[in-house]
């Protein structure tokens, strides 16, 4: 199980003489849902185009089951895909559509006539066989573009930001969908999205792109808890970044005061980049945190208030379930595993993903 | 006040589509005129659609006419199919060159082209009916090119890679997914260049030899003998046929109801 399937060894792509990936490399593991996440322009989708071999590296290899299928056509890969706007052929019925891959291969028409109605029993679309395309919802139709890619029993799917199109309710039924799916298949997702929130719900694997470079590689709960630069720490969630200074192991400077973590081995005096996340921050009565603050403004998200207090000349932001009127003199505190400390970039390569 | 701004607005549209086309209802009805005098009706006839069936001249430059509006319609077909296919894989730059150089032919003064090809075509062989079947082909590919080319950028690529991911080569998903959705341009790509090749004058004029006519250098010829009725019939035939070529590219180009254009 925990061999690898994929292999992209240092890929490069640029367009139009712009670098959109730059020496990539990436091991994707038989029966892992793993999902690219960045910020539009990151690469995820040019690495999910190659490895579904609509584009050719202009470096590298990508290396299935031992064999390099860089080169391979699309058509003669094992993978199949299901893209952003669904791509389902319109003049054809449902029917068609499906069993469009089986009949290209051939099949006899009583095997293609069960995996079809296997198919649309999988994505709970009984019935629908002699509708056409556009009869169908968003929802729908995205199912159908699904039930089309894996009656071909692909070793890897490929989705490229599939639910990128439907409204919040149904994206978050249909990831609930795709993760049954992902179980009920037992195959590997390489899934593409910009949406933070739906990559740490259904991910074994995160890929963390920026500008053509993997930030971080982890388990959802890494990345979030756990990012390895402030990029991450950004993209993932609503953070507190901060410039500081790691004084000693196990003690940090943010703007002169002393805060103890758990974190070692970033040497004396050095500057780093600490995030803290918002729901952290604890609120004490005056005198009982760590430093003072007054709450600046409160607002109601929901789940939660998200308090912004000024502190050590810091904008903190909080997210708490308790009601502070504005101008209330509170103290934070912070638990010292709850300050994550990062290595500031040191190259300027690294200086670039800073960006955004 | 709203009744009297209807009426003029009505009237307005009434009047000019009675400049447009009351020469025309003019020409068909002395068509149907048993007097050959131009301003007395002596009766309804059809003697003069009856005569114009009968004679040769009229029947050969009938059969030169569909001959060469089929055959470069054809052609013209094949010929812009491939270059949109690859217009339509070009950049944004080299793109809008390339679509500035083909739109040429078409804002040409047609006596220009006809005279330009004429020259061309006669260094190489004799001016006949093949040197206006080239001209024709030439002067319809930019038409082909205008239908058939929307189709393309309306298109969703990623149906075509949908095909080439399902396992099909490129060819089998050509003409599974990609023709079935830009047919109706072709379709009416043809009718258009039928319609043009139908109607074209100047450049046949140019580009013809002796004794070769088309149903539009035969009138011209025939009128500077003095026009007979018959033209008059001939005229009338000649544009109910272009009328119902351009009703059917209308109906073929006309969205359908429930399309894939429909705003999701």
């Amino acid at each position: 199980m925990q061999e690898n399937i994929l292999q992209l060894k240092n890929i490069s792509k640029s367009f139009d003489g712009e670098m959109v990936l730059e020496e990539l490399s990436l091991d994707i593991k038989r029966n892992e849902f793993v999902t690219l996440l960045g910020p539009s322009g990151c690469g995820k989708t040019t690495t999910l185009r190659i490895i579904g071999g609509f584009a050719t590296p202009d470096s590298g290899q990508v290396i299935m089951e031992g064999k390099d299928i860089t080169l391979l056509p699309t058509e003669q890969r094992c993978v199949n895909t299901v893209f952003q706007k669904y791509a389902l052929f319109p003049h054809m019925s449902i029917e068609e559509n499906i069993a469009f891959g089986l009949r290209i291969k051939k099949k006899d028409e009583a095997y293609i006539k069960e995996k079809v109605r296997y198919a649309l029993e999988l994505v709970n679309l009984m019935g629908f066989e002699k509708r056409k395309p556009h009869s169908l919802s968003g929802g729908q139709q995205q199912r159908i573009a699904i039930a089309r890619a894996i009656v071909n029993e692909p070793k890897i799917l490929l989705l490229d930001e599939p639910l990128g199109a439907l409204d919040l309710k149904l994206r978050q039924d249909m990831q609930k969908e795709l993760i049954r799916l992902k179980k009920e298949l037992g195959i590997t997702f390489i899934y593409v999205t910009h949406d933070q929130e739906e990559a740490l719900t259904m991910s074994d694997k995160i890929v963390v792109m920026n500008q053509g470079y993997i930030q971080q590689i982890g388990s959802p709960e890494d990345i979030y808890n756990e990012p390895q630069n402030a990029f991450v720490a950004d993209f993932i969630g609503d953070a507190n970044l901060l410039a500081a200074t790691m004084l000693k192991d196990e003690l940090v400077s943010i703007n002169d005061t002393r805060f103890t973590c758990v974190d070692k081995g970033f040497g004396t005096n050095k500057p780093v980049d600490v995030v803290i996340r918002p729901e952290d921050v604890e609120i004490m009565e005056r005198g009982k945190g760590i430093f003072p603050a007054i709450v600046s403004s409160i607002l109601f998200k929901g789940v939660h208030y998200e308090i912004i207090a000024n502190g050590i000349g810091i904008q903190w932001m909080i997210h708490t379930t308790v009601y502070y009127e504005i101008g209330s003199k509170i103290d934070l505190y912070i638990k010292p595993f709850n300050i994550q400390i990062m290595h500031k970039p040191e190259s300027e390569d690294e200086a670039v993903n800073h960006e955004e | 006040m709203v009744k009297l701004k209807d009426f003029f607005c009505k009237f307005y549209v009434a009047i000019i589509m009675l400049f447009l086309y009351a020469p025309i209802m003019v020409l068909i009805v002395s068509s149907f005129n048993s007097s050959k005098s131009r301003v007395l009706w002596g009766g309804f006839t059809l003697e003069w659609y009856q005569q114009m069936l009968n004679s040769s001249i009229v029947i050969g430059a009938l059969r030169n006419t569909v001959v060469l509006a089929v055959g470069s319609a054809f052609f013209a077909t094949i010929i812009g199919l491939l270059a949109s296919i690859g217009i339509d894989a070009m950049r944004k730059k080299e793109f809008s060159i390339v679509m500035s150089i083909t739109n040429i032919p078409m804002l040409n003064a047609d006596i220009v082209t006809g005279i330009a090809m004429m020259l061309l075509i006669f260094r190489f062989m004799p001016l006949g009916f093949s040197s206006i079947m080239l001209a024709h082909i030439t002067f319809n590919i930019p038409y082909v090119i205008l239908n058939i080319l929307p189709r393309f950028n309306q298109m969703d690529i990623s149906t075509y890679e949908a095909a080439r991911d399902l396992g099909a080569g490129p060819v089998t998903s050509f003409f599974k997914v990609v023709l079935p959705d830009i047919i109706p341009g072709i379709v009416a790509g043809f009718f258009m260049a039928m319609t043009m090749s139908m109607d074209d004058f100047v450049i046949t004029y140019f580009t013809k030899g002796a004794g070769v006519n088309t149903l539009s250098t035969m009138i011209y010829g025939q009128i500077k003998k003095g026009i007979q009725p018959t033209m008059y019939a001939l005229s009338t035939m000649i544009f109910a046929v272009t009328i119902l070529l351009l009703i059917t590219i209308n109906l073929i180009t006309l969205p359908k109801k429930s399309g894939k254009n429909k705003p999701r």
